[in-house]
């Protein structure tokens, strides 16, 4: 850390006593480049398997990002090139504007959160967040109170002189966080830390991850494999498969306009009905399904008259009517199945060989039976143009 | 009720344990008692132990300590009883054996290292050849040794094929040093193997990423971890260094002398049984202390690992 942030944190620390944020934030004048972290063109090669394929993504100064994907798409390697653990086979990787070529790990302004949290079982807690700072030099009374206040952050501690073995998951991975955070990186890295956590606790730290990095004011960069994760806690997500970026964007675009299946598909759940495109008219697309339906449907890129093209619509975004209304995307159906799950019902529905989900909103508290589809009944379809999606194959 | 069930517990530890105590008691406690009675009585005309008791042998190998720093390690020192040279040999017999161990050590890290980073078929391999030695005679093995550094044995050949001097290597220290790893380097390499398969590389990469280089990872994170290994490896090759007779006599050729020979005289070609005793029982002390000296200086690590 240069000199001058400790005379910013100096002054600043008696008038925000207990302002974490303060304390821990990188003053603007420390930002060289709009971007923390780029990947320009990086692709990474083990042996005969392209784990990462020319991939490209400027992530911004104090964002939350995802990158996002199955297992074995290349996430993790990405984060482990950024993190200097892998060496780009091709491409650059920069941070802070600055080129890091074959820059070490221990020379990279960036600390990692592991999956297995790493910690070193042979030290306390306090040696465990200490060793970042005693490996810069930072002198022992210093240390003593960045360890002290690193753990309050984490609110653990009364745990300092606790061995990482005597401490459940979630606390570990507090203590790794604290000894990442410790050193105020300038981006933070983190391979799916809560993958090992159960989903109660999971749910608890997603939601203190996202205060914590507003409150400090780090660039996060998070890998996981739970779109729900991601969605819930980034401001922006890479979505990756086999290697490449299939789309950047924030949750909502991510969700709302996926450019491609395999995004609409691995985001939340979709429909999709596969035809040819009829006519292309401004921002819509009319296609042809199973030869005698005409969907419309927002046009996507790439979708041109003739073309192969998936309509991708969201179950929540489909409705069941007792009667047709005459709008588009109207179609007789018939029940399948259906599932109450409290809060929705879902409905399973045949439209010719294509099944459909069905997501109707319980917006009304009722024990009538009769209110709810039957298995078996004839119902109608609809949906809204815009609602839809078409995509190009 | 819970009461008998642990009573019949404890029994059934203690009928457990029996044949192993049994074992130690009748093969190690009371010869370890004789030999300490024995130390402690005087020797007849033929060198055997017999009455009076007395403190004469200890007094031997203590009275004629001299603060004299101009001890030299070569000329092979034979052991000539009241010549006041006892706290030397013991000296040289310890720095014998832990240079020996830090060669040892030396070479089997690399090895183990090497072995806990194949894949799981072929670490089974290097395990087994690492093992292969035992199923010769030590005694074998070490005449084989000998053969290898002979004045006309393979590697002399080889230095005057290359054109070199050939050396001067069979009945020096350096034949003992060597013999001495060649014997114990598996005894480093298993110990430290199992610590080194065990070790969570992740670790050197958290090292790393909070700013320690590659020597820093090694000394705060690596060495820590893997301390049992070392620790175990260090004591099984120090300690029968220290106490080694057979390669003494087959590679120093008697001109190296180290402890365990000189005991082993006492109790052959010098016929002083009382003597031979009161070194082994002070050699053995020594060896402990040291060993829990060595112990102590890892144990709060230790303590963490375990």
């Amino acid at each position: 850390m240069p000199g001058g942030f400790r005379i910013i944190a100096f002054i600043a620390s008696p008038v925000f006593e207990r302002s974490w944020g303060r304390q821990f934030s990188i003053p603007e004048a420390d930002a060289l480049s709009e971007f923390a972290v780029e990947m320009r063109d990086v692709s990474k090669v083990f042996g005969d398997v392209v784990a990462v394929d020319h991939v490209s993504i400027s992530i911004r100064q104090k964002e939350f990002f995802a990158l996002l994907g199955p297992s074995g798409c290349g996430k993790t390697t990405s984060l482990r090139m950024i993190a200097g653990f892998e060496r780009p086979t091709s491409g650059e990787i920069y941070i802070d504007g600055r080129a890091m070529g074959g820059t070490p790990p221990f020379q990279r302004n960036v600390n990692t959160v592991f999956q297995s949290y790493a910690l070193f079982p042979h030290m306390t807690v306090e040696q465990n967040v200490g060793f970042g700072l005693e490996m810069k030099g930072v002198s022992k009374s210093e240390i003593v109170r960045r360890v002290g206040e690193a753990l309050e952050l984490v609110r653990l501690p009364q745990l300092a002189k606790r061995y990482p073995r005597q401490m459940s998951g979630g606390q570990q991975q507090r203590v790794a966080l604290a000894r990442a955070l410790v050193n105020r990186p300038k981006v933070l890295l983190l391979d799916e830390p809560l993958g090992a956590l159960d989903a109660k606790l999971r749910k608890e730290m997603q939601i203190e991850l996202k205060t914590l990095q507003r409150e400090v004011g780090i660039t996060f960069i998070f890998v996981t494999h739970d779109q729900e994760e991601a969605l819930t806690m980034s401001d922006r997500i890479a979505v990756f498969s086999k290697g490449k970026v299939l789309q950047i964007g924030t949750p909502l675009e991510i969700y709302e306009r996926p450019t491609t299946r395999f995004v609409a598909d691995f985001i939340g759940e979709t429909n999709f009905l596969e035809g040819k495109v009829k006519e292309v008219d401004g921002e819509f697309a009319r296609v042809l399904v199973n030869g005698d339906r005409i969907f419309v449907g927002r046009a996507m890129e790439g979708v041109r008259p003739g073309g192969d093209a998936t309509i991708s619509v969201r179950p929540e975004k489909v409705q069941l009517i007792e009667q047709p209304d005459g709008s588009p995307n109207c179609y007789e159906v018939q029940v399948h199945s259906i599932a109450y799950v409290g809060s929705d019902t879902r409905v399973l529905v045949l439209l010719g060989s294509n099944r459909l989900g069905v997501w109707e909103q319980n917006t009304v508290s009722t024990l009538d039976p009769n209110y709810f589809f039957k298995p078996g009944e004839k119902a109608w379809l609809t949906f809204r143009p815009e609602n839809a999606l078409v995509l190009a194959q | 009720m819970i009461q008998t069930f642990r009573e019949r517990r404890s029994l059934r530890i203690a009928g457990l344990m029996s044949p192993g105590a049994f074992w130690l008691v009748a093969f190690f406690l009371i010869p370890l008692l004789i030999m300490a009675v024995i130390s402690f009585m005087s020797r007849d005309q033929f060198g055997f132990p017999a009455p009076p008791f007395t403190l004469q042998n200890y007094w031997d190998i203590v009275k004629d300590i001299r603060l004299n720093p101009s001890v030299s390690l070569e000329g092979g020192l034979t052991v000539r009883l009241f010549d006041g040279l006892y706290l030397e040999l013991f000296w040289r017999s310890i720095w014998l054996a832990l240079i020996s161990t830090i060669i040892t050590l030396l070479i089997a890290f690399p090895v183990a290292l090497f072995m806990s980073r194949l894949s799981r078929r072929y670490r089974n391999l290097a395990l087994f050849l690492v093992m292969i030695p035992f199923w010769t005679n030590f005694l074998v093995r070490t005449y084989a040794l000998q053969f290898m550094l002979r004045g006309n044995g393979p590697i002399n050949t080889l230095l005057r094929a290359l054109g070199l001097e050939p050396l001067d290597l069979l009945f020096t220290p350096t034949a003992v040093m060597i013999g001495l790893v060649y014997g114990n380097l598996p005894f480093m390499i298993l110990p430290l193997y199992t610590s080194l398969e065990k070790f969570d590389w992740t670790m050197i990469e958290a090292a790393n990423d909070l700013g320690a280089n590659t020597l820093r990872a090694f000394q705060r994170v690596m060495l820590p971890l893997i301390s049992p290994g070392l620790l175990a490896g260090s004591i099984l090759t120090f300690v029968p260094a220290i106490g080694s007779y057979i390669t003494v006599e087959l590679m120093g050729g008697g001109r190296t002398n180290m402890i365990g020979y000189a005991i082993a005289q006492q109790f052959s070609a010098s016929v002083n049984w009382p003597f031979g005793s009161a070194m082994s029982l002070l050699m053995m002390i020594i060896v402990t202390i040291a060993a829990v000296l060595y112990f102590r200086s890892g144990r709060g690590e230790q303590r963490a690992v375990l």
